[in-house]
């Protein structure tokens, strides 16, 4: 029994050890003749299982706030949606959003849809991006696409009213025609250029557009701003057709996803913007793990000084603690934000707590004139009561900042989040270092010699 | 043992100064709201080199940005405005940079609509309510003792005052918010105050099992010299830590570890010199009857 103990020990603190590895560390020496030379990194499964594939990395996962990025939070205007369509709307205003986020070439941006009371909303992380006003004006546009031509009563119009202003009579052929557009470049010039591909409906009406309009201009309008107005020069039937402008390839590729990714059902508006430059996350991040390292530091000297072997044994269990939470961190995953590092340390701080509610005791054990293992024993037992009392509100308290269920009557912020969910497993995880492995060190270093 | 109970007037004089000074803070306007409450926007961009704040003020005023307030701090400037388009924002951003040939990095833009700062007021607001709740609901389940229970709460509303007065004092002397952070760091401030109480009530509760009736007073006095060390010794640890976050953490997050620190400072000592002597006022006034 004891032997199958100690293994499953052994085996278990590899494995938290390996996940709490630190990220890309070189590591060179040499040993002899042979040259060691490689990068120590968190591990990560890349396997299939049953057919199915898993991936998982265990590195740690950074907030927006910490490497930089934006967070947008979108209300939809469901007013004109019949109650029972909103949904749908939703998921749907949610894909495009996703797909034009993704065009815009953004890893791993998240997309999701929140309701609270009656009102919907849409909120999008995008980490790293560095210019938000462009994100911002492509997932909210509207982005339909239309072509105008001439006016049948504009032949009495003045001729001096501009060109725009003549086109305003719909031909019919929209954007939903469309079935790619796709960035090409002038053969002529190589200036960007957006070519449409329409579909089957499309190819014939725009056939029909340009024969009604050979020698006219037809006008290309995105969302009511016209692009471009070129004259037709000729009857088109393959169901091509290219708007050009004066583009810059960044704008040509912008009218292109806006094209692709059609209009949004529901129009949507920016309502809340979050947005941290790449530079302010690495200084913050640095400053809290200075923050730590001396916190922890002066916490263990405390210790030592006022328990002496206790101190050390409670420092030891510190230590391990810092280690299992960082590891349930990965694993979970937590992401982690500069809040939840706040909530993390402040957790490291009462972990200790445990720890000395159970050397009082002991103490108060031995003043009695008991044995050393029996005070050990009774302490602990004495202890254990008061260390979950304590822990009980502090976790009320996490559980309805991190609101679990996403009730809509209480705020959800991925500041508060982070806060609560560190402090949350930080406070379970001391409550099993504080006892089992502070009275494993204590079994084995803290015992009575025996003459 | 240590006669704690009997210098209670000295712990409620400085309980009530401390208090006292806070809430007249608070009362001549010392609390300002952040925009998670208000709306607004908060822009914060880095300089290539310091400029004069008349001069953002002039652009800001060109471009029809309302309510603003700046500050520079060495090479950071700080804006806080009514919300803030982001196309304004980017004007703003490359008006610095032309008109007082800088160059500017932006460090954080934040926009808040007033609807969503509204709707964030109320819910936070349901949150900290739906927590004392929890939190006395507990109380009452753990001591099933009236006394017990409403001196913990008093000492709970002790450290809720002390930790709003002196955040005002943050506020008017540093120009802290009050913020989701804020709100956050009160109520994890609800929970250590609690905290410390049962341990000592928890104490109490065991002379009276093992002893009897006996005199409150004396129990009260042999409980708190039996746990004053236990006490401290944990909120000291508790106090490295946030102090290392404070004086070493990241600014943003400085002003919420400066609130759970004062929390846990006030939070320990109200658990001995509020809840215990007002145990003992609350069990006296019921031993006379």
């Amino acid at each position: 029994m004891k032997i199958l103990q100690y293994t499953l020990v052994t085996l278990l603190s590899f494995v938290v050890i390996f996940l709490a590895l630190p990220e890309n560390v070189p590591v060179k020496f040499n040993v002899g003749t042979t040259k060691i030379n490689f990068v120590i990194n968190p591990p990560a499964i890349n396997t299939t299982f049953f057919g199915k594939e898993i991936r998982r990395d265990f590195k740690t996962k950074l907030g927006l706030d910490l490497q930089g990025g934006s967070s947008l939070t979108f209300e939809a205007d469901t007013s004109k949606l019949k109650s029972e369509d909103i949904a749908e709307a939703l998921n749907s205003v949610r894909d495009i959003v996703e797909r034009r986020v993704n065009m815009f070439g953004v890893s791993e941006p998240l997309v999701q849809t929140i309701k609270t009371g009656n009102k919907h909303r849409i909120t999008v992380d995008i980490p790293g991006t560095s210019n938000v006003s462009d994100a911002v004006s492509l997932i909210g546009q509207t982005a339909q696409l239309s072509f105008k031509e001439e006016g049948t009563d504009s032949a009495n119009v003045a001729t001096n009213t501009p060109l725009i202003m003549r086109l305003t009579q719909d031909t019919g052929l929209t954007g939903k025609d469309v079935k790619r557009a796709t960035v090409v470049f002038d053969q002529q010039g190589g200036r960007p250029q957006v070519q449409l591909r329409f579909n089957d409906v499309g190819a014939k009406l725009f056939e029909n557009v340009t024969r009604k309009n050979l020698g006219k201009p037809v006008g290309i309008f995105l969302d009511f701003y016209p692009i471009s107005a070129p004259i037709v020069q000729s009857v088109i039937s393959g169901g091509d057709a290219v708007i050009s402008g004066d583009f810059t390839l960044d704008q040509a590729k912008q009218l292109a996803i806006a094209i692709n990714s059609g209009a949004l059902p529901v129009p949507i508006r920016l309502v809340e913007q979050r947005t941290v430059g790449p530079s302010l996350g690495s200084i913050e991040i640095q400053k809290s793990i200075w923050a730590g390292v001396f916190g922890l530091l002066m916490v263990m000297f405390f210790m030592i000084m006022f328990y002496g072997r206790l101190g050390v044994i409670s420092s030891f269990a510190l230590i391990i603690y810092g280690i299992i939470s960082f590891a349930i961190f990965r694993v979970i995953p937590v992401v982690l934000t500069l809040s939840g590092i706040a909530g993390f340390l402040l957790s490291i701080g009462m972990a200790v707590d445990s720890n000395i509610l159970i050397f009082e005791r002991i103490k108060e054990e031995t003043r009695k004139g008991r044995d050393r293992d029996v005070a050990i024993r009774l302490g602990f037992g004495r202890a254990i009561d008061a260390i979950k009392d304590a822990n009980i509100t502090t976790l009320i308290v996490a559980f309805i900042l991190y609101n679990p269920l996403s009730w809509d009557f209480l705020p959800t912020f991925g500041l508060i989040r982070g806060f609560a969910l560190t402090l949350a497993i930080g406070v379970l995880t001391s409550l099993f270092t504080g006892i089992t492995i502070t009275r494993q060190l204590l079994r084995i270093f803290y015992r009575q010699k025996r003459n | 043992m240590i006669q704690f109970i009997r210098y209670r007037i000295i712990y409620f004089t400085f309980s009530a100064i401390v208090i006292g000074i806070g809430l007249i803070s608070v009362i001549t306007g010392g609390l300002k709201f952040s925009i998670d409450f208000t709306g607004g926007t908060n822009l914060e961009y880095k300089l290539s080199q310091s400029i004069s704040l008349d001069k953002v003020s002039k652009i800001a005023t060109d471009l029809k940005i309302e309510g603003i307030s700046a500050k520079i701090n060495k090479d950071v400037l700080s804006i806080r405005a009514k919300p803030v388009d982001d196309k304004v924002e980017q004007l703003f951003r490359t008006r610095l940079e032309k008109d007082l040939s800088i160059k500017v990095q932006i460090l954080r833009i934040e926009t808040v609509g007033p609807v969503l700062g509204r709707e964030t007021m109320i819910k936070t607001g349901i949150a900290s309510l739906i927590a004392i709740a929890g939190i006395l609901l507990y109380l009452a389940f753990t001591f099933k003792s009236f006394a017990f229970a409403s001196a913990a709460i008093v000492a709970l509303v002790h450290d809720i005052f002390v930790v709003i007065g002196i955040y005002s004092l943050f506020s008017r002397f540093w120009g802290a918010e009050v913020d989701t952070l804020f709100v956050t760091a009160l109520l994890t401030t609800m929970s250590f105050s609690v905290h410390d109480t049962i341990i000592i009530f928890d104490k109490v509760r065991e002379y009276k099992r093992t002893r009897g009736q006996g005199d409150m007073g004396t129990y009260l006095d042999r409980a708190l010299s039996e746990n004053i060390v236990r006490s401290l010794n944990n909120s000291m640890t508790i106090v490295f830590m946030l102090m290392a976050l404070t004086l070493l953490g990241g600014s943003s997050i400085r002003f919420f570890a400066a609130t759970l620190l004062v929390g846990t400072l006030t939070g320990t000592y109200s658990s001995p010199f509020v809840a215990t002597p007002v145990l003992y006022i609350i069990s006296e006034k019921f031993r006379k009857r």
